[in-house]
C-alpha cells in the first residue's frame, strides 16, 4: 500500500508546521522522517494517520483519496512514543482490542482472535506475559506490545511516532534491529518519525529529512549521507566544521588557506561555506600545501577508537573539531597546546545566495 | 549535534481544538445542554430563588430584616464563633501538618485518619457529643452546674461544636502539600544556622501560603455556615445564642419568609464571595506551581 | 541505631504535642461519649432502641434517599465532569466554580430555598403537583436536597482523573477501529470507574448525615419522612440521651465503615493505575 502526500500545509495559529509538503512512500518500504524538534515530522505522521486534519493538500493511499476519511477507517496502525497501552487491560486484551471492536459482521470468532493474538505475541516474544498488566512490563516490552496491538488489525500502513524515544540507549539499539527484522518478515509499508539520525540511517530503506516544515532531502541512507543536497542536511547528519570564505573559479579562499572545490569551476567571487566532516581531517606536524590550516590543540579526548580533538585556528581563533583514528593520533604524539596542521580530505561547498 | 527534545505540545494542537477522536458536534452540544440543564436546575434556580424571595417585599423591607437587632446580634455571634474556631484550627492544622510531613514516626497513618474523623460524623451527632459531655446530664454536667458555668445552650458550646466540625479543613489542605514539598529546604535552612521559628516563617510559610489560604477560606465558610451541630448545642435564644443560619431557621418557622430569605441572602453572598476567593487562590496555586516547575528541573521531593 | 530525621528539624515534640492534645480534647473525647453512653445500655435495651419501628423507618428514609441521591449524582456528576473537562463553551469557568456552591452554601439556606422551590406554589412545585409528583414533605424532596448536597463530591473526584487521561490512549483506540462509544465504554470508562465509585461513596457518606438542607423539605413525619439526624434531635429534646446515643452509634459505625471503604478504594486505585 503506497502513500502519496501532495502539497500538505498545516498551521497551528501563527506557527507553520508543514509548508507545502509532498512525499511518495512506495508500498512495502520502511521510511523514516528525520529532523529536529519543530520540523513538522510528527505533524506529517499524524496527518497521514488521520489524527490531525491538514489545512490544504491531499493524502492518497494506493491512489485512493483518504484526505477526508476518519482515522478509524484508514486501517493504519499507530505506535505512540509513550505506548498508549490500555492500563486496565492485560497484554492479551490490549492486542486483541482492535479485533474485538470490529463491527459484528466483521468480527472474527473468539478462537481466531486467540490464535491471532498469541501468534503476534509470539512474534514479539511476549507470549509468556500475555496475562500481565502493562504496569508490570519494562519500557521495551510495552513498546513491543504496542507494536503487536497495531499489527493485530492487519493495517495497510504502519506509523510509528518516535517509538523508541522513551527508552534508554541500549534498549533502543536492540529494538531498532528488532524492528528492521520485523519489517523484513511482515513487509507492511511503514513510516516512522525520529530525531535520532543513527536510528534513521540504520533502519530505513529511505530517509526523509525535514526542517521547518519542509522536506530537505529524500533518499536512501547512503544517498543522503554521502550526497547531501542542502547545507542543512550536511550539518544535520554527522558532526561537521564550517568554514566561511569566498568562492572563485573552483577554489574557496578561507583566510590564508585555499580549498579545492572543482564542482564550482564556473563560480565568480561568491560568498560560500565549506563543510568538512570531523573525520575528514588529516593531521600533519608540518604544512603540506595551501589547504593546511594552522591550529593549536585545545582539548584532547582520547577514549574509544577515535580520538576527539578540539583545535583553535591560529589565524582567526575559530574552533575546529577533528576526529582522528587512535593509531594516527598515537603516531604523531599530539599533546595539548601543541601547534599542528590540519588538512580537509573531503570538502563540500555551498554557495551563499 | 543537539538532540533536545521539546515537549510535544510544541508540535501538536492544543487540546481544546476538535480532535480527530472527539465526539461529533451534535453529540457535544447535546451533552453540554443536558449538563447545563441539570446544573441550572440543581444549583442556579435555588440560588436565584433566594434573592428573588429576599426582595419580594421590596428593598426597604429587605434592609429592615438585615438591620433588625436580632439579625445583627446573630451576625455578631457568627463572626465571633468563626473568629475563635478558625484560628484555633489554623494552629492545629499547621502543627499537625508539620509533625506529619517533616518527621517519620509510628502511627502516622492512624493520626491522619483520626484527623479526618469529624468529616465522617453527621453534624447533629457533632453537636450531640458536646451535649453528652457538657450538658446537664453529661459527664461534666454536675461540675459545671456547681460552678455556674454554662457551656451547652450557650456560646462556649457553640464554639466547641463549630471547632469540632471544621477541625480537619486546614490540616487536610496542608498535610499533602507539605508532604509533597519534603524537608530539603527546611534542612538547608537549619544547616545555614536558622532557628526553628525562623525556618518556619521564612522557609515553610511562603511555600504553603496558597494552600493555607485555601484551607482558611473553606474553614471559615463552614464555620460561619454550620447549622446542624450548632443547632443542637444552641439555646435558640433570640438575640443571644443564635447564629445567622439559626436566625434564618427561626424566621422561616415563623412564616416570615421574606425576612428569612433576606438574612439567607447575606449568607448566600458570603458563599459566592467564598467561591470567588477560592477560585482566585486555586489560580494562584496553579501559577505558582508552573513557575516552580520551570525553575527546578527535577522536582523529586519525597515525603519524610 | 535509628536516628530520626527529627533530630535535624526542630519542633517535633511541640507540634506532635499540640496535635495530639487538641485532637484528644476536641475530637476524640467528645466522640468517646457516644460509646461510653451506649455502653451503659444493656444489650437488649440497645437492640430494642435501634430496632424500634420508628427508628427503623428513619434508617430506611435516610439510607434509601441517600443511596438514590448518590446514584443520580454519579450519573450526572460524570456527565458534568466530562463536559467541563473535555469541551469549551462560554461561561465554562464560571460553571466550574459554581459546582462547589453546595460546599460553600450554609445548609439552612439550601434547605429553605429548596423547600420554597418545590412547595405546592413554588416555582417548580406548582408544575409538578398537578402531574401527581409531590416533592415537598415527601421522600422525593429529601432526595432532591441530597442531590444538591452531594453533587460536588462526584464531580470533583472524577474531574482530575478525566483530566489526566492521555489523549494518545483514545487515539490508539480510534486507530484500531473503535467507534466513539466503544472507545468510551471500553477504554475511558474503566479508567474512570474507581474514581466514580469513590465519588459515589463520598456523596453517600455526606448524605446520610445531612441535616440542615433536608429538615425543611422533609416535613419530618415519623415513619414517613423522618431522617435519622432529626430523630436524634427529637430524642435529645426529650432527654432520652441513651436512645439518642444508641441511634447515633449505628450512624457512626456506618459512617466509619464508609470512610474506611473510601480509603481502601483510593488506595487500591492508586496501586492499579501506577505505571
Amino acid at each position: 500500500m503506497s502513500i502519496q502526500v501532495r502539497n500538505l500545509r498545516k498551521t497551528f495559529g501563527d506557527f507553520v508546521a508543514l509548508n507545502d509538503v509532498s512525499l511518495d512512500v512506495p508500498g512495502g518500504e520502511l521510511v523514516s522522517l528525520l529532523g529536529p524538534s519543530g520540523s513538522g515530522k510528527t505533524t506529517l505522521l499524524r496527518i497521514i494517520a488521520g489524527l490531525e486534519p491538514a489545512d490544504t493538500g491531499t493524502i492518497h493511499f494506493h491512489g485512493e483519496d483518504t484526505t477526508e476519511r476518519p482515522v478509524r477507517e484508514r486501517q493504519v496502525g499507530f505506535v505512540f512514543q509513550h505506548y498508549a497501552l490500555f492500563r486496565h487491560m492485560s497484554v492479551f486484551e490490549n492486542v486483541a482490542f482492535g479485533l474485538r471492536v470490529k463491527p459484528r459482521n466483521m468480527r472474527p470468532p473468539e478462537k481466531e482472535i486467540r490464535e491471532t493474538v498469541m501468534g503476534l505475541l509470539h512474534l514479539v516474544q511476549l507470549d509468556v506475559q500475555a496475562e500481565r498488566r502493562p504496569s508490570e512490563l519494562s519500557g521495551g516490552q510495552r513498546q513491543r506490545v504496542a507494536l503487536a496491538r497495531a499489527l493485530a488489525v492487519k493495517p495497510k500502513v504502519l506509523l510509528l511516532d518516535e517509538p523508541f524515544g522513551a527508552l534508554d540507549a541500549k534498549v533502543r539499539k536492540e529494538l531498532r534491529r528488532w524492528l528492521r527484522r520485523l519489517h523484513e518478515e511482515v513487509h507492511v509499508t511503514s513510516v516512522f518519525v525520529t530525531h535520532d539520525q543513527e536510528e534513521a540511517l540504520e533502519v530505513s530503506d529511505r530517509v526523509v529529512i525535514m526542517n521547518e516544515g519542509k522536506i530537505e532531502q529524500s533518499g536512501t541512507p547512503e544517498e543522503v549521507y554521502d550526497r547531501p543536497a542542502t547545507p542543512f542536511v550536511y550539518g544535520f547528519l554527522g558532526d561537521v566544521n564550517l568554514f566561511h570564505g569566498r568562492l572563485d573559479r573552483g577554489q574557496v579562499s578561507i583566510g590564508a588557506n585555499q580549498l579545492e572545490a572543482p564542482e564550482w569551476a564556473e563560480a565568480k567571487d561568491q560568498a560560500a561555506v565549506a563543510y568538512v566532516r570531523t573525520y575528514d581531517i588529516e593531521l600533519t606536524p608540518v604544512p603540506s600545501g595551501l589547504s593546511s590550516i594552522e591550529a593549536t590543540v585545545q582539548h584532547v579526548r582520547a577514549f574509544g577508537p577515535m580520538v576527539r580533538l578540539e583545535l583553535r585556528r591560529v589565524e582567526d581563533g575559530e574552533t575546529i573539531e577533528a576526529h582522528v583514528p587512535r593509531a594516527i593520533f598515537e603516531k604523531h604524539g599530539v599533546v595539548k597546546g601543541q601547534r599542528v596542521f590540519v588538512s580537509p580530505t573531503s570538502v563540500r561547498v555551498f554557495a551563499q545566495s | 549535534m543537539a538532540t533536545a527534545v521539546l515537549p510535544r505540545s510544541a508540535t501538536t494542537a492544543p487540546r481544546a481544538v476538535v480532535r480527530a477522536t472527539g465526539e461529533s458536534r451534535t453529540v457535544r452540544w447535546i451533552l453540554i445542554a443536558i449538563a447545563l440543564g441539570f446544573l441550572s436546575l440543581v444549583l442556579l434556580v435555588p440560588l436565584l430563588l433566594v434573592f428573588v424571595q429576599a426582595l419580594s417585599k421590596g428593598l426597604p423591607a429587605y434592609w429592615e430584616a438585615i438591620k433588625e437587632p436580632d439579625a445583627l446580634s446573630a451576625a455578631k455571634l457568627t463572626l465571633l464563633i468563626a473568629a475563635i474556631a478558625v484560628p484555633a484550627n489554623l494552629i492545629f492544622g499547621v502543627a499537625a501538618a508539620w509533625c506529619i510531613s517533616k518527621f517519620a514516626f509510628r502511627g502516622k497513618h492512624l493520626l491522619i485518619t483520626l484527623i479526618d474523623l469529624p468529616f465522617a460524623v453527621s453534624p447533629v451527632i457533632s453537636g450531640m457529643i458536646f451535649v453528652l459531655l457538657f450538658g446537664a446530664h453529661g459527664w461534666f454536667g454536675p461540675w459545671l452546674a456547681e460552678h455556674d458555668i454554662k457551656v451547652i445552650f450557650a456560646i462556649p458550646g457553640m464554639v466547641l461544636a463549630t471547632t469540632f466540625v471544621t477541625a480537619p479543613f486546614i490540616a487536610r489542605e496542608l498535610i499533602p502539600l507539605m508532604q509533597e514539598q519534603g524537608t530539603e529546604e527546611e534542612e538547608a535552612a537549619i544547616v545555614l544556622g536558622a532557628g526553628g521559628w525562623q525556618t518556619f516563617f521564612r522557609v515553610t510559610l511562603p511555600n504553603i501560603k496558597w494552600g493555607l489560604l485555601y484551607g482558611l477560606i473553606l474553614c471559615n465558610a463552614r464555620a460561619m455556615g454550620e447549622f446542624g451541630a450548632v443547632s443542637v448545642v444552641s439555646g435558640h435564644i433570640r438575640g443571644e445564642t443564635n447564629t445567622l443560619p439559626l436566625h434564618v431557621e427561626i424566621l422561616y418557622n415563623e412564616y416570615a419568609f421574606a425576612a428569612s430569605f433576606a438574612v439567607a441572602s447575606v449568607l448566600t453572598l458570603l458563599a459566592l464571595v467564598t467561591l470567588a476567593l477560592k477560585t482566585l487562590v486555586e489560580w494562584q496555586q496553579r501559577r505558582a506551581m508552573s513557575d516552580a516547575a520551570e525553575v527546578f528541573t527535577t522536582p523529586e521531593r519525597i515525603a519524610a | 541505631m535509628q536516628r530520626k530525621s527529627a533530630t535535624v528539624l526542630p519542633g517535633f515534640g511541640l507540634s506532635l504535642g499540640i496535635t495530639c492534645t487538641y485532637l484528644s480534647l476536641i475530637v476524640l473525647l467528645p466522640l468517646a461519649t457516644v460509646f461510653t453512653r451506649t455502653a451503659q445500655l444493656s444489650g437488649s435495651a440497645f437492640w430494642n432502641t435501634v430496632t424500634d419501628p420508628r427508628v427503623l423507618a428513619s434508617y430506611r428514609v435516610t439510607f434509601g434517599a441517600s443511596f438514590l441521591a448518590a446514584l443520580v449524582n454519579t450519573v450526572f456528576g460524570l456527565l458534568v465532569a466530562w463536559v467541563l473537562v473535555r469541551y469549551r463553551f462560554p461561561g465554562r469557568r464560571i460553571v466550574d466554580a459554581m459546582v462547589d456552591l453546595p460546599f460553600a452554601l450554609p445548609t439552612a439556606v439550601a434547605g429553605i430555598a429548596l423547600t420554597t422551590l418545590y412547595a405546592s406554589n413554588g416555582w417548580i412545585g406548582q408544575y409538578l403537583e398537578p402531574l401527581g409528583l409531590k416533592v415537598s414533605y415527601t421522600w422525593v424532596g429529601i432526595t432532591v436536597a441530597l442531590i444538591f448536597i452531594g453533587l460536588p463530591f462526584v464531580v470533583r473526584t472524577v474531574q482530575p482523573v478525566l483530566d489526566d487521561l492521555e489523549v494518545e490512549v483514545e487515539e490508539a483506540a480510534a486507530s484500531l477501529g473503535a467507534g466513539r462509544w466503544q472507545t468510551f465504554s471500553r477504554v475511558v470508562f474503566p479508567t474512570v470507574a474507581p474514581a466514580l465509585l469513590t465519588g459515589f461513596a463520598l456523596a453517600f457518606a455526606r448524605a446520610i448525615g445531612e441535616y440542615g438542607s433536608v429538615v425543611f423539605i422533609s416535613g419530618n413525619m415519623p415513619m414517613k419522612t423522618e431522617i435519622v439526624p432529626l430523630l436524634i434531635i427529637t430524642k435529645l429534646e426529650q432527654y432520652d440521651y441513651a436512645g439518642a446515643t444508641a441511634v447515633a452509634l449505628v450512624m457512626l459505625v456506618a459512617s466509619f465503615a464508609l470512610l474506611l471503604t473510601i480509603n481502601l478504594l483510593q488506595w487500591a486505585a492508586r496501586r492499579r493505575m501506577a505505571v
